[in-house]
């Protein structure tokens, strides 16, 4: 039996169209904007203006706050402006604008070779210091930074640091694809980690349809102290941080706390690559792996994308707009935001682009509950959506709190798996938002 | 005719036993209240519906009867009237204030706003702004999936099915300021009615500058000042690229309806321009 | 390009829907209607046939014509209620009882709570304990199994296990006729292999979850065991107890309906056991030989009680 989290989930069709697609890397146009923000956190603060010359790697977004992140150019060329951009949900966020030039000049300092970097001396604070410096984010979507989940409050301890290798959206592929083909430093990139939190042990999580990379990684780890790999039964949300948790080491992250709570210390794979990037190569984080898939797309595949590329320009080197598409979704299908156009440029979270046709993209009517109670089995945290969404139809808020709608981690189990097809989840949220603005009022109120 | 007697007589006693119980329960329970909140109450129009910033209406007549004066005490649903005549069972002077009506400050139906892509998730305003920003180009305006409609306790508020717009009955509208707080985007806005209904206010709330608003919608206010230099008045300010008409400086002379390019400054219940002059002239 | 569809995640759904599921049930209650049509004949096909159409038709002009709103025949849920009403019927029923019996269920028990989902009482087991109440006779003369029949109203009747097991009239069979289904009764509850299959093909398909079954039977035979041990003179032993009547049926089919019973494993096995109970203390103590339909019936009037109180298992516990 492989190890798993022990309540609800669902296994929705796994579609990793893009498997084996070796990632190619996408020509830089002739024009990108950066995003100063990413989706959590405070937006960094633009050091350059207009007409200066920036080249690859060099600091243009200062971080601004304690959850915010540094912003590096990914190109080399001239700042147009630093003015705002739509971003997917359609709202203006800051974004610096780079004529690209020919040159593609990189910052000094940053080694360019392919080659594996093992060895490495530095102290905690030096690494911790090149993290933070790298602007380095969690790349599994909540782009989290990363330096604030190495730095666990004084009196709790890490013990296990995992590795979050388990994709669990269908569709996506970019992490698999990254694993096999920069598996070593995927590796080193964990050694750096665990001295960072000085833990002993390190797991790394990947669920068992990615054979391959389970293969792969098992090989490598064996010349790496303290590194095993486990396979984990296929099953929709494990990617989430508590649900990884639960299924490796059998603990539980009480409500409303963080990993560190047990023990735990889970960061995204792709991540790790960052980190060994920023750390062994003082690289900072520039350009991630994305996947471009769809079940109309001819060549669905993996790519590495400068940050600031226009998704437009992403997909039209990938094979263009397949025929008949009515919904793009950035992201996997389960939790990626639709999007109203391609005009948005690539953000650090973003993981992939999924297009659907009319028959993929269309919501069924929803139809009378009919109580059957399949979203109380499926819910990961062992909620009740369908009471949730009928106090949120009716603004029942202290009802909802009592029923710890800020637990839900709005993974879609509920939604995907009911019969009646009701907007379950589009609720919930609504009554989450609303709830937790009114306990953010409350404590306020309070201090 | 035994049982019939007995039955009668058992029940008689079983009657006067409850109706000693409840004459004595009364009595020792009775809460000495001030009589003065009925009475206040029952002027008060019933509607619960919160406007006042009170619980209900008895909540609001508990406050005017503790309060020392009614100057901050207002029900925008009874309007004067019913404070005046709370004021005369109180013995409290009633300010009048002016009586206010609910506007939509937007006017994005879809001749004017190209929609530019289809929503397809529950048809609730809060749900699909904290997707995003709308199905057309404008951030600012409105969704129409009837957030207002809901809140609204009258039925002064109603979407026209062809526009998808809210649309205000003033006549029902009592300025309760519900539906000022179910909307998502903020647009909709106490405004005082004005003599014989007639008011004058910018029906745009998109704060982006001239060249984009206009893009996405062709009504939109794109912040060109027209309206600001020609106001005699000096009612209307400019803050980001939109401007806002004060209606207590609004003397309703319309020049700015006339200037606005893109006729984003409404009037309401005027008479039409012909008959305008003949007026204007006599003011 | 055209006008991009926006919609909250998850943009994927699974394949289920109301239709697959109930036609999953219907499937499943397949074998325990065809044993009924084996043992009683004719006179089973017809109260089946009458009891379908009628659920059926009910809805349908209730829908249409006194709520005049959309018609939801198609999603199959009237057709189960139909099917179970028909499995607690004797055979040999008039058909216009069983009419009486569909109005009852679909009309009163359902449609009158707001249709698929909202209503309190399971309307098969309303539909059958309305016309217990008021056709006793006709409710409780069984038909004599006797294969292939083609006997309807006319066929002769004796007297039920459970009867004969309270010492009341008749004869006690043996066990392989309680497994194939060779004994008097309503035509759904007598082949307890039939109900069987069904039951596996429901879990296997995750139509329904193990709970509910085998908290009922598990409390059923635990609570007659110990009566059984106690006094082996004065109570049945659980064997017949699990065999006879509707229980089976009940556990399998009529406890398990979606709208009636807990939405949660824990609330599930409250509600199991709280069946098992109120059946056997029903049968060993009380008037009727049979309690499963009333057993079930009070539970499903607790099941909001339950769901109010009885949580799902959280992840994680809270920290003060």
């Amino acid at each position: 039996m492989l190890k798993t989290f022990k309540i609800g989930g669902v296994h929705p069709e796994e579609n990793k169209l893009s498997a084996g697609a070796k990632i190619e890397t996408v020509k830089v146009p002739s024009q990108v904007v950066i995003p100063l923000a990413h989706y959590s956190g405070k937006p960094s603060v633009a050091v350059v203006k207009r007409g200066d010359y920036v080249k690859v790697g060099q600091l243009i977004g200062q971080a601004d706050g304690y959850v915010s992140a540094n912003v590096h150019s990914s190109v080399s060329g001239t700042v147009k402006k630093v003015d705002v951009q739509l971003d997917a949900s359609g709202y203006k966020r800051p974004a610096v604008f780079i004529d690209v030039d020919e040159k593609d000049e990189w910052d000094e300092g940053i080694d360019l070779s392919p080659e594996l970097e093992k060895d490495f001396s530095f102290t905690k604070e030096e690494i911790i210091e090149k993290i933070k410096y790298a602007g380095i984010v969690g790349l599994g979507g909540a782009t989290f930074p990363a330096h604030v989940k190495l730095l666990p409050p004084p009196d709790k301890k890490a013990e296990v640091l995992i590795i979050n290798a388990v994709e669990c959206e269908p569709y996506l592929t970019c992490d698999h694809q990254l694993m096999l083909e920069k598996g070593e430093e995927i590796l080193v990139g964990t050694r750096i980690l665990m001295k960072v939190l000085d833990v002993e042990k390190a797991v790394i999580g990947i669920e068992n349809n990615k054979k391959d990379a389970v293969e792969h990684l098992t090989n490598l780890a064996q010349e790496y102290d303290g590194i095993t790999v486990q396979a984990l039964k296929v099953k929709y949300p494990q990617g989430g941080e508590k649900q990884l948790i639960d299924a490796v080491l059998n603990r539980r992250v009480p409500s409303g706390k963080i990993p560190i709570e047990v023990g735990a210390v889970v960061m995204n794979v792709a991540t790790t690559y960052a980190i060994y990037e920023a750390v062994q190569k003082d690289k900072p984080l520039i350009e991630r792996v994305m996947t471009v898939t769809g079940k109309n797309m001819k060549t669905p595949g993996n790519y590495w994308v400068r940050l600031g590329v226009f998704l437009s320009d992403v997909v039209e080197q990938a094979g263009g707009i397949p025929e008949g598409t009515k919904k793009i979704i950035a992201g996997g299908p389960m939790m990626g935001r639709s999007l109203m156009n391609l005009d948005i440029p690539m953000a650090k979270g973003t993981a992939g682009v999924l297009f659907m046709d009319k028959e993929e993209a269309l919501r069924e009517p929803d139809k009378n509950c009919i109580r059957c109670a399949q979203c109380v089995f499926v819910c990961p945290i062992g909620l009740e959506p369908f009471l949730l969404m009928n106090q949120s139809e009716r603004e029942m808020w202290d009802e909802m709190e009592q029923n710890r709608i800020m637990d839900c981690i709005e993974c879609g189990s509920c939604s995907f798996t009911c019969p009646s097809t009701r907007p379950l989840l589009d609720y919930i949220r609504y009554g989450k938002s609303t709830v937790g603005l009114r306990i953010r009022k409350r404590t306020s109120k309070m201090t | 005719m035994n049982v019939i007697l007995t039955s009668l007589i058992i029940l008689t006693a079983l009657a006067v036993l409850l109706a000693v119980m409840i004459f004595y329960v009364s009595k020792k329970f009775f809460i000495q209240e001030d009589p003065r909140y009925d009475e206040v109450e029952a002027a008060l129009p019933g509607a619960n519906c919160g406007g006042c910033g009170y619980p209900g209406c008895r909540g609001f007549a508990v406050a005017c009867v503790d309060a020392d004066t009614l100057e901050h005490l207002n029900c925008p649903v009874g309007g004067a009237e019913t404070m005046k005549v709370v004021g005369e069972i109180l013995g409290k002077e009633a300010t009048a204030k002016a009586p206010m009506v609910a506007v939509v400050r937007c006017g994005g139906t879809c001749e004017h706003r190209p929609r530019m892509n289809d929503y397809d998730g529950v048809e609730h305003c809060f749900i699909a702004h904290n997707l995003y920003s709308g199905e057309t180009g404008c951030s600012w305006g409105c969704l129409g999936f009837g957030d207002c409609e809901l809140a609204c306790d009258f039925g002064a508020i109603k979407i026209n099915p062809e526009t998808k717009m809210p649309e205000i009955d003033e006549e029902k509208c009592t300025a309760c300021g519900a539906c000022v707080r179910a909307c998502p985007k903020m647009l909709i806005e106490l405004r005082k009615i004005g003599p014989k209904s007639r008011r004058i206010y910018v029906n745009c709330r998109n704060k982006e500058k001239g060249a984009i608003a206009k893009k996405s919608c062709s009504t939109a206010c794109i912040g060109c000042n027209k309206c600001v230099t020609t106001c005699p008045h000096k009612a209307i300010t400019m803050g980001e690229n939109l401007a806002f008409i004060h209606d207590d400086k609004c003397k309703l002379c319309r020049k700015c309806v006339e200037v606005c390019p893109t006729n984003a400054i409404v009037e309401l219940n005027f008479p039409p321009r012909k008959t305008l002059t003949a007026t204007e002239k006599t003011e | 390009m055209d006008k991009l569809i926006i919609s909250p995640a998850p943009h994927v759904h699974s394949n289920n829907s109301i239709e697959k599921t109930m036609r999953q049930v219907i499937i499943a209650l397949i074998p325990t209607m065809l044993a009924g049509f084996y043992f009683f004949g004719l006179g089973a096909v017809i109260v089946t046939a009458v009891s379908v159409i009628s659920c059926v038709l009910f809805e349908y002009l209730i829908q249409r014509f006194l709520l005049k709103g959309p018609t939801t025949i198609s999603d199959g849920s009237a057709v189960i209620t139909g099917l179970l009403l028909a499995m607690n019927l004797p055979s040999n029923i008039p058909f216009w009882i069983v009419i009486l019996g569909a109005l009852f269920a679909i009309g009163v028990a359902k449609m009158s709570f707001g249709g698929l989902g909202n209503n309190p009482f399971n309307p098969a087991l309303a539909g059958r304990v309305f016309l217990l109440f008021s056709f006793p006779t006709q409710m409780t003369s069984w038909p004599e199994p006797s294969p292939l029949s083609l006997q309807y109203v006319d066929a002769a009747t004796g007297a039920t296990p459970l009867v004969a097991l309270k010492g009341y009239a008749g004869e006690v069979p043996s066990i392989l006729n309680f497994l194939t289904g060779n004994i008097g009764g309503s035509l759904g509850e007598v082949s307890a292999v039939a109900i069987i299959i069904g039951l596996i093909y429901m879990l296997w398909k995750r139509t329904i979850t193990w709970h509910i079954p085998v908290s009922i039977l598990v409390t059923v035979a635990v609570f007659s065991g110990i009566l059984h041990t106690a006094n082996p003179e004065a109570y049945i032993s659980p064997t017949y107890h699990l065999l006879s009547g509707g229980l089976l049926l009940g556990a399998v089919f009529m406890a398990t309906d979606y709208a009636t019973s807990p939405m949660n494993a824990r609330g599930m096995l409250v509600y199991g056991v709280g069946i098992g109970i109120i059946t056997v203390v029903i049968r060993e103590f009380g008037a009727y030989p049979e309690g499963v339909s009333f057993a079930i019936l009070i539970m499903n009037a607790f099941t909001p009680l339950i769901n109010t109180y009885i949580k799902p298992k959280r992840f994680g516990k809270i920290m003060k």
